[in-house]
């Protein structure tokens, strides 16, 4: 046992520091600390940086152009870039849909939309939620129906992150409605643009649009465009959902944001003395930390575990990362709340894209604790993670 | 970085858990209770033959040359079988102060009874106003000639009943709270001047309070520097901190295994309870609490070697709060699962709920060392 990191993973952290002092934009830095939406130009335009550098899409076998790493320098990539804060990679298409491609895909569909992703050519989005089918996902109902060489695509998906720029979605479309509700399910990717896709933004409690409803009208998509084996669709959303394990604890994110509430905490004043001087505030910023140190420790041990025994199936020990990494988030943004105190009030009325730069650091502090409900709720409800504990691990 | 163990530290696991498995289930464990001393000599004396009493100490000492690594593998799995014996008195504590301050000639007197598990130790610390201090200290130390005479009242001293020796804080100067002009003495239990009370403490161990009266002792029982010595008291208690983080993750595995146990056989209504959700969420919540606790154990117990001892305390403080955090949700609920039956002196569910109990009051509970933390800037 030995958790100390090796002289070339301290080298390799350094150099991953360096590069993101170097290069990402010093504003899209100032939005990520601010807790601001950032427009799909600046999110671009990192990803491209990054893609250049040839760590678009790090974790992806080198074939496709990744970069051969091992889970610890993964991790610590992760860990840097969500704790400069630069941009993470935009998951639906570099974790989620690029693995089930070249997993599952036919050549050709490898060679047309691998590198479109890498590069954030295309904007993909995920079509599996819908408004019956939360965390009863294979409840779903949207339809599609085999006509010649085409699918016919019938109904709605809900909670479509980021669809307002989407050039692309994949799809758990049904396409067998006599088999048992898991089996009759296919993996169809389609442009966005397609004839009868209709978006349509939910505005969440922030007052931001991040996700969207999306509709489905007699929808032409050709043959070619399932991946996989028709009504397999089921296995690949389980392997897409199970193969992003550890990621998701976002210990970076919630490190950040605790340098940011420490700093925020000595300039703010309560009582006439900055609060980070009051015992109970830092006894409460404390536990905290402790219990992110905590995850962060259970999350390399799910990585060592990683780079011992390979990827393989979903380790129900992410159930654990997920759970505890939202709630600290979450008490993160409570703790942000505390300091900020009657200042949390002012409203800041921003556009579609999230961006204006007309409020100060304050504004958005009360919708990024409003936002953060989400994390709890999003990618298996921690709920759901909970079931998943009990039957995978305890066997109840 | 590697979290597995290595093929000696698997062995050794497997040798006390081997042990323990046949010497030490719960019906063994009351007969033990009611032997001498609150616990069984010939279960000591086979701790000894496989060497464990030994682990720690150097090579050179008689001893095995165990890290840190072994003493929280033999920690966990003592916590698992709820053991009783004075492993953490005797060897941690007792074995710490001797292997990092003993000169030869204590070493030479000391070691070799606890190694072959002849003598064992205890550590009079805790005083009636010093809570969790560990510089807050009443006990004097006088000088007398080339020795000391010792007077003052220790409280609730593990093994104080049965130890051959006493390890004792006291005084040499200074005003109670001073952090300078604290010694720690070598106290034989016998000496004229001692006098002890014992008692069995909740968790079915025994503890005594111990009265010191014009107790003289010769210049060699001071270990280390008389008038300085709140860094080795500090730094042998750290250790003892750790090995209780180890001790509790032991016991939350084994309360979390015999709670989900009993949910899956336990039947109401017709069907086990364990088949309720109410119940798996609060399970896996339990799950939870016990993963991080094991992982802040690991940290814990790497921090032993941290060069700087403020980052080592740090650092083992901050176990020291998750480790109380996780030990009283996973007690409590193991209580709450198991219903009736868990409120039972009978079911040994129970008792590790008391164990765990008392390990977060042992030196430092969590609020205690969450402000640790807190006032040394956290942990980021």
């Amino acid at each position: 046992m030995d958790l100390a990191f090796t002289k070339e993973e301290q080298a390799f952290r350094e150099e991953v520091r360096q590069f993101f002092r170097d290069n990402v934009p010093p504003d899209t830095r100032r939005k990520l600390v601010e807790g601001r939406h950032l427009s799909k130009d600046e999110m671009v335009t990192w990803w491209r940086i990054l893609n250049k550098k040839g760590w678009g899409v790090s974790h992806w076998p080198k074939q496709y152009g990744g970069t051969g790493w091992t889970s610890v320098q993964h991790y610590i990539f992760n860990e840097e870039l969500q704790s400069y804060p630069a941009p993470q990679p935009l998951a639906f298409g570099v974790s989620m849909v690029g693995p089930v491609i070249y997993t599952f895909g036919n050549e050709e569909q490898k060679k047309q939309y691998l590198p479109r992703i890498a590069n954030v050519d295309d904007w993909w989005c995920q079509g599996f939620s819908e408004p019956g089918s939360g965390s009863d996902l294979a409840s779903l109902k949207t339809k599609a129906e085999r006509k010649g060489d085409r699918w016919i695509i019938n109904g709605q998906k809900t909670w479509t992150t980021l669809a307002q720029h989407a050039d692309m979605i994949f799809c758990l479309c049904r396409t067998d409605a006599s088999a048992k509700k898991q089996m009759g399910i296919s993996f169809i990717v389609f442009s966005m643009k397609s004839k009868g896709v209709t978006v349509r933004p939910i505005q969440t409690i922030d007052g931001g649009v991040e996700v969207n409803e999306v509709f489905f009208d007699d929808v032409e998509v050709p043959y070619e465009n399932l991946i996989g084996e028709e009504n397999k669709g089921w296995d690949y959303a389980k392997f897409l959902l199970g193969n992003e394990r550890t990621g998701i604890a976002r210990v970076g994110v919630s490190k950040e944001r605790l340098r940011r509430i420490r700093d925020l905490a000595g300039k703010v004043e309560s009582g006439g003395k900055p609060i980070i001087q009051d015992a109970a505030f830092r006894e409460k910023l404390a536990a905290c930390e402790i219990e992110l140190k905590a995850l962060e420790l259970t999350q390399l041990r799910v990585v060592a575990d990683e780079g011992k025994h390979g990827k393989g199936k979903p380790n129900p020990a992410s159930s654990v990362l997920k759970i505890k990494g939202s709630e600290i988030q979450q008490t993160t943004t409570e703790l942000l709340m505390e300091v900020i105190g009657p200042f949390a009030a002012p409203y800041d009325i921003h556009g579609d894209d999230g961006s204006n730069e007309a409020m100060d650091w304050t504004a958005q502090i009360a919708p990024s604790y409003f936002n953060n409900r989400k994390v709890s709720i999003y990618g298996g409800s921690n709920e759901i993670q909970r079931n998943i504990i009990a039957k995978a691990v305890l066997g109840l | 970085m590697d979290f597995d163990l290595s093929e000696e530290q698997r062995l050794l696991k497997e040798s006390i858990d081997g042990l323990l498995t046949d010497s030490y289930d719960f019906e063994q464990r009351k007969k033990y209770m009611k032997e001498k001393g609150g616990w069984s000599k010939a279960v000591w004396d086979k701790l000894a033959e496989q060497g464990l009493l030994g682990l720690p100490f150097a090579e050179a000492d008689g001893g095995f040359g165990g890290g840190r690594v072994e003493t929280m593998i033999v920690m966990e799995a003592l916590g698992k079988a709820l053991v009783l014996e004075p492993y953490l008195a005797t060897v941690v504590i007792g074995g710490g102060f001797l292997r990092h301050a003993g000169n030869d000639a204590q070493k030479a007197a000391h070691l070799p009874g606890i190694i072959d598990g002849s003598k064992t130790l205890a550590f009079a610390q805790l005083e009636k106003n010093s809570r969790y201090d560990l510089f807050d200290v009443t006990t004097t130390a006088k000088k007398k000639g080339d020795g000391w005479v010792i007077d003052g009242e220790k409280f609730v001293v593990l093994n104080g009943e049965n130890a051959d020796t006493l390890i004792v804080t006291a005084r040499t100067k200074g005003d109670r709270r001073d952090k300078t002009g604290i010694g720690v003495f070598l106290v034989p239990a016998d000496a004229k001047g001692v006098s002890k009370k014992g008692y069995p403490t909740q968790d079915g161990l025994h503890a005594a309070d111990i009265t010191f009266t014009g107790v003289e002792v010769g210049s060699d029982a001071a270990i280390g520097n008389p008038e300085d010595g709140l860094a080795l008291i500090e730094r042998v208690v750290d250790e003892a901190r750790v090995a209780l983080c180890a001790e509790a993750v032991g016991l939350m595995d084994e309360s979390l295994k015999t709670t989900v146990e009993y949910i899956k056989t336990r039947k109401q209504f017709g069907v086990a309870i364990g088949s309720f959700q109410s119940l798996q969420h609060r399970a896996s919540d339990m799950f939870v609490a016990a993963e991080q606790a094991r992982s802040m154990s690991m940290f814990a117990t790497m921090a032993n070697d941290f060069e700087d001892a403020k980052e080592r305390s740090n650092a083992i403080a901050a176990a020291k709060v998750q480790i109380g955090k996780s030990l009283k949700f996973v007690g409590q609920q193991s209580i709450q699962l198991h219903g009736g039956i868990g409120m039972t002196m009978e079911a040994k569910i129970g008792h590790y709920f008391k164990r765990l109990t008392m390990i977060e009051n042992t030196f430092g509970d969590t609020e205690y060392h969450q402000r640790r933390v807190a006032d040394a800037g956290g942990l980021i």
